[in-house]
């Protein structure tokens, strides 16, 4: 009995320091499907490459009916009929709907491609799930909910004994989910074991068998029934003490800096309405896919807001571009250090000197005296270890994102918006990041902080504006900030509640960015 | 999730190991270090110079060395505005059509509609600029690919460019014009203006901030674009700046010749961006700088002032030019590891 179905025993994994899974044990019976919920970074995508074979686990076994199973690649595990259905649809456009379903198998008569056969098991199937698309067709032009069932399709042919849906609904609208779901149940009749991801707890309770909650790598707690109520899970998924308190003395109130009005940007997020005081730092939490980062961006011009104001002690700011931003005062540090806050290979002085260059040359002339000078004084200032002349790439990774926070301090900002602050980075550069944060709202700035980490966002803000879905679903006091309060905002569903914004807004794959 | 952490490497190491380095250094062997820091294309030139004043008796003499200037100065203009385009990530590959186009629309004011000559140069540098700016456009705000953008110019301006005059040479400009390439104190004045082009362009790369911005923009654009700077207005800039080189190259030409030939150029643009690649540009955007594009235009102009002297066959000449591209690429990344970069 215990040996029937996928057995994952004692799992262990560490991208290079860090430890992101610690000996987890986790059962998918056939038939079955298990719900498998935690916060972001908590190890539920990493679990699933392990038993998809995209990584091997460092320690621990996993077997299928008492037989050993061990995948070094995705093949291995497509082979021993384990199938991951992936948040991100990977179709190819110019190819049609059939040979999408097929790709890299296409089923051959003579040594031709026997299109008769793949039409017809491709529309078989296509018609389990309840799709009704021709298989002739492209796949370019698709709606992603339409795309989402192909790949649902072309994992059924494979005959899967296990299907691992990772987020299959971030990209869906409600009456759409509630389709996948069907297709997942029909799965499940058949006798396959589903593995079923999502941040969405209403979903994940409505066809789960069973829910596994994971917590910083380890396994919390686990249910054998699907019907546990929200609360618990919640409770689950965010239960811990916070270790770090770094909140800046309250604000005097009496400066209201930024203010944002009405904001919206087509099909990612509307009605983004609040008011950030000088030496307030403001909280935005929120699960991947909430529309977050995308907020920001138009705040800070990196993208165009379609409507609503950003208003700066004021005056109505609208940028349109990061430069009519900085020259505002609202300065952004970006997400994504490598990709959109730093040139790694040039050296942390040219990097922090780049958006001041116009303002530091007083003659004109950009001299090396003065790049160098802007990037000693930043790495007294912020305590960066790592020489300024060499390139940021020499650095670790707490120093590379101390060098992107001083980038946006070289001329004081009147609004500091933080993205991710602490992303791969160590706690003792943590700590000091915290600081930088903190000293700044005490110096008088607004500051407004994203982060995907909970204890992040509200150890270090007055007050937490909680986002799903695209919608600002409530602004929380730092007494009304619990973790279960901000939990419980951010996985409400907001696509099922509100029918207006699935029909005219769907948050679309395309723009949808992690944070 | 799990895609953050392999980022995070030890502080204390990191934060040690310039340390060791520094120290390292001090001690060490400085005669090494300096050598390191030369420049790869510079140590192939004296290699090539040293190599050639054995090889030839009349390479060495003033007179030689004055024309192998001469000789690449128009290659040498246009190869400043294709460093720049080139350090953007970008690639123009319009540049030899430019400079027959704008060549032959100035010949054509001047001797067809009668214009004033100054007028006629006027415009030949207006239609530089003009291909220029639609380089730019095309490549900024109507998202087509560098190369594909100016493919298309090319093919548009080495048309025009025939079409102005039926595909007739122009001959007989005035006499005071040959005069630009004759010498001034002893110098060719069209040497004067290239090393002068170098300059300005250096300064503008090296001290004004859109000038440094360049090396942002191609490095990565998002994060200058994040920056605050004004990635496609700087990029149409870069691109209208090598239009107008290109057309500056063609003042020599004809000066030099005196005569506009509707196909002149057209050989050019291969060897613009083996100047500009021999002079360690890399053209993944972001790197090269103008002295090393012009040690790389001496490259290019020694070897082949000295196959010349030496009676190599012009066939083979090009088989040498080639040799030598990859040789320098090769040599700059090894240059690159030896620095530890």
């Amino acid at each position: 009995m215990s040996a029937a179905g996928l057995v994952c025993t004692q799992l262990t994994k560490s991208f290079g320091p860090v430890t992101v899974l610690k000996g987890i044990d986790f059962t998918v019976p056939h038939g079955k499907v298990i719900g498998l919920i935690g916060e972001n970074g908590a190890g539920k995508s990493t679990l699933s490459s392990l038993i998809t074979g995209v990584h091997r686990p460092d320690s621990g076994s996993m077997t299928i009916d008492g037989k050993p199973y061990s995948p070094t690649t995705p093949g291995d595990a497509l082979a021993a009929g384990v199938v991951l259905i992936h948040q991100e649809i990977r179709l190819l456009p110019e190819l049609t709907v059939a040979e999408n379903i097929f790709l890299g198998r296409l089923p051959r008569k003579g040594g031709r491609i026997d299109r008769q056969r793949m039409y017809d098991e491709s529309h078989a199937v296509l018609e389990l799930l309840g799709a009704h698309v021709d298989p002739n067709r492209q796949v370019k032009g698709l709606s992603m909910a339409v795309q989402q069932e192909i790949e649902i399709a072309k994992a059924i042919t494979r005959k899967p004994r296990y299907i691992i849906f990772d987020e299959p609904s971030a990209s869906l609208g409600g009456n759409e989910t509630e389709r996948v779901l069907d297709q997942i149940r029909v799965l499940r009749d058949q006798g396959a074991g589903v593995v079923y991801i999502s941040h969405r707890l209403d979903e994940v309770r409505e066809v789960a068998d069973g829910i596994v909650c994971l917590r910083d790598g380890q396994r919390v707690a686990g249910w054998d029934t699907g019907d546990v109520p929200t609360a618990d899970l919640v409770n689950a998924m965010v239960g811990r003490e916070f270790t770090y308190e770094h909140v800046a003395p309250e604000p005097a109130h009496d400066h209201r800096v930024l203010e944002v009005r009405g904001l919206g940007r087509r099909g990612v997020f509307a009605d983004i309405n609040f008011a950030v005081d000088a030496g307030e730092v403001f909280g935005i939490a929120g699960l991947v896919g909430a529309g977050r980062t995308e907020t920001v961006r138009c705040i800070a011009g990196a993208d165009r807001a379609d409507t609503g104001d950003v208003v700066v002690d004021g005056k109505k700011i609208n940028a349109h571009t990061p430069r009519a931003a900085i020259k505002a005062g609202i300065v952004m540090v970006p997400e994504d250090r490598k990709g959109q806050g730093l040139n790694l290979d040039r050296t942390a002085s040219e990097n922090v000197t780049l958006p001041w260059e116009r303002l530091l040359a007083k003659t004109g002339l950009v001299t090396r005296g003065i790049v160098r000078a802007a990037g000693e004084k930043l790495s007294g200032e912020l305590d960066i270890r790592g020489r300024m002349g060499l390139p940021v790439k020499s650095m670790s990774g707490g120093n590379q994102q101390k060098v992107l926070l001083g980038k946006w301090l070289v001329e004081k900002p009147t609004v500091f918006i933080v993205d991710e602050p602490t992303r791969g980075v160590d706690v003792g550069a943590k700590m000091a990041i915290y600081e930088i944060i903190r000293g700044l709202a005490a110096d008088g700035v607004a500051v407004v902080v994203v982060s995907s980490e909970l204890e992040e966002v509200l150890g270090l803000a007055h007050r937490v504006m909680v986002m799903s879905g695209g919608r600002q679903q409530g602004i929380l006091s730092r007494e009304e900030a619990t973790p279960q309060a901000v939990m419980a905002l951010a996985v409400a569903n907001t696509s099922t509640d509100d029918p207006a914004y699935t029909e005219d807004h769907p948050v679309s794959a395309g723009t949808r960015q992690e944070g | 999730m799990p895609k953050t952490e392999p980022q995070t490497t030890d502080t204390t190491t990191a934060a040690e190991a310039p340390k060791t380095t520094a120290s390292h250094r001090a001690s060490g062997n400085r005669a090494a270090d300096l050598f390191r820091s030369v420049p790869g294309p510079l140590i192939g030139l004296v290699v090539i110079f040293i190599a050639m004043s054995f090889l030839s008796p009349f390479f060495l003499s003033f007179r030689n060395l004055i024309n192998i200037i001469s000789q690449v100065s128009d290659i040498g203009v246009m190869a400043v505005g294709a460093a720049m385009v080139i350090i953007i990530g970008g690639i123009d590959l319009s540049v030899g059509s430019t400079l027959a186009f704008s060549m032959m629309t100035m010949a054509w004011v001047y001797k067809i509609q009668g214009l004033p000559f100054p007028v006629a140069i006027l415009i030949g540098l207006l239609i530089g600029a003009l291909v220029g700016l639609i380089n730019g456009l095309l490549s900024t705000y109507a998202r087509i690919q560098p190369f594909v953008a100016t493919l298309a110019t090319m093919s548009a301006a080495a048309g025009l460019a025939l079409f102005i005059t039926n595909g007739n040479p122009v001959t007989q400009f005035p006499d005071w014009f040959s005069s630009l390439t004759d010498t001034f104190l002893g110098l060719p004045v069209e040497g004067i203006i290239l090393v002068a082009t170098y300059l300005i362009a250096a300064f503008w790369l090296r001290f004004r901030p859109s000038g440094r911005a360049l090396y942002a923009i191609g490095g990565n654009e998002e994060v200058a674009r994040l920056s605050g700077i004004n990635v496609r207005a700087l990029k149409v800039r870069v691109y209208v700046t090598a239009g107008v080189l290109a057309s500056v190259a063609g003042l020599l030409v004809v000066s030099r010749l005196d005569s506009a030939a509707p196909t002149a150029g057209a050989a050019d643009l291969l060897n613009v961006i083996a100047v500009v690649v021999i002079g360690g540009a890399s053209l993944a955007g972001g790197s090269g700088t103008m002295f090393g594009t012009f040690i790389g235009l001496l490259i290019i102009g020694t070897l082949n002032n000295g196959m010349s002297l030496l009676n190599v066959s012009p066939n083979l000449q090009p088989v040498v030019i080639g040799i030598a591209i990859i040789v320098a690429v090769l040599l700059d990344r090894g240059g690159l590891k030896a620095r530890g970069a």
